[in-house]
């Protein structure tokens, strides 16, 4: 079963995506941490794309379509934009340096490549694109 | 995302409901920057209806930590649910943060 979802460049939008999300795991008899972990992969991977690399144009759209397979669930995310937004490497940040700095950003792509067992980006002509899964079995 | 706000002599609870994402972030650290927070000598955060919290929301328990730490307040989290408080964990926030189950324990902190 595939479920699709299109929001404008809007972070008002991010509950209708975690909603969107909620629903589709619902299906499944996963537990509330593990619904709660890919819910927030999402939501920091869509809250990126919308704030860094749109400036919150609500011109621009996103398109997010979730998909099961034998073991995994798979969460694509396909930003229309035309700026290629891909996140620097993965790097561990030190927490006790952000708290120091007063921080208040830096830690969501550090979350997601936590929370999922993979995580791609790439690029589909002038668009970005990301690809998250996880084994859910 | 709703912020209550519970004062007493030198204690301030702030009930959280909802979900703390990137749009709704702003409602709390508006809160947790008003000025006369720093003469309490404890923040409570009561957590038993925040049933979401994202990278944005840490980032501003973060963003405010080392200015309560400086002004002597304690801030201490309380009542918090499982799945939330497993993205603490995930970053190792739990290590850096006080965070106890009940109310009671969060008064003797």
């Amino acid at each position: 079963m595939k479920s699709v979802l299109r929001i404008a460049c809007s972070r008002k939008h991010l509950q209708q995506v975690r909603d969107f999300v909620r629903n589709y795991l619902s299906s499944r008899q996963l537990s509330e941490v593990m619904v709660n972990q890919v819910v927030l992969a999402v939501d920091e991977v869509v809250a990126n794309f919308i704030i860094h690399a749109n400036g919150e144009d609500e011109t621009q759209f996103l398109d997010l379509e979730m998909t099961f397979d034998a073991h995994s669930l798979n969460v694509e995310i396909a930003d229309h934009g035309d700026t290629i937004f891909l996140p620097a490497p993965h790097q561990n940040p030190d927490l006790r340096d952000y708290i120091r700095q007063g921080r208040k950003g830096g830690m969501g792509m550090t979350l997601v490549n936590r929370l999922m067992d993979r995580v791609e980006f790439f690029t589909r002509g002038n668009h970005t694109v990301c690809h998250l899964s996880k084994n859910v079995s | 995302m709703k912020v209550t706000a519970q004062p007493s002599a030198d204690t301030l609870t702030l009930l959280l409901d909802g979900e703390l994402d990137a749009s709704s972030a702003i409602v709390l650290d508006t809160e947790l920057a008003k000025p006369d927070i720093l003469n309490y000598r404890k923040v409570l955060i009561d957590c038993a209806k925040l049933s979401y919290i994202s990278s944005a929301g840490l980032g501003v328990f973060i963003s405010h930590l080392q200015r309560f730490q400086d002004a002597n307040v304690k801030l201490v989290f309380f009542n918090m649910q499982e799945k939330v408080f497993n993205v603490f964990e995930i970053l190792g926030l739990d290590a850096l943060m006080t965070i106890v189950p009940s109310v009671t324990e969060a008064e003797a902190a």
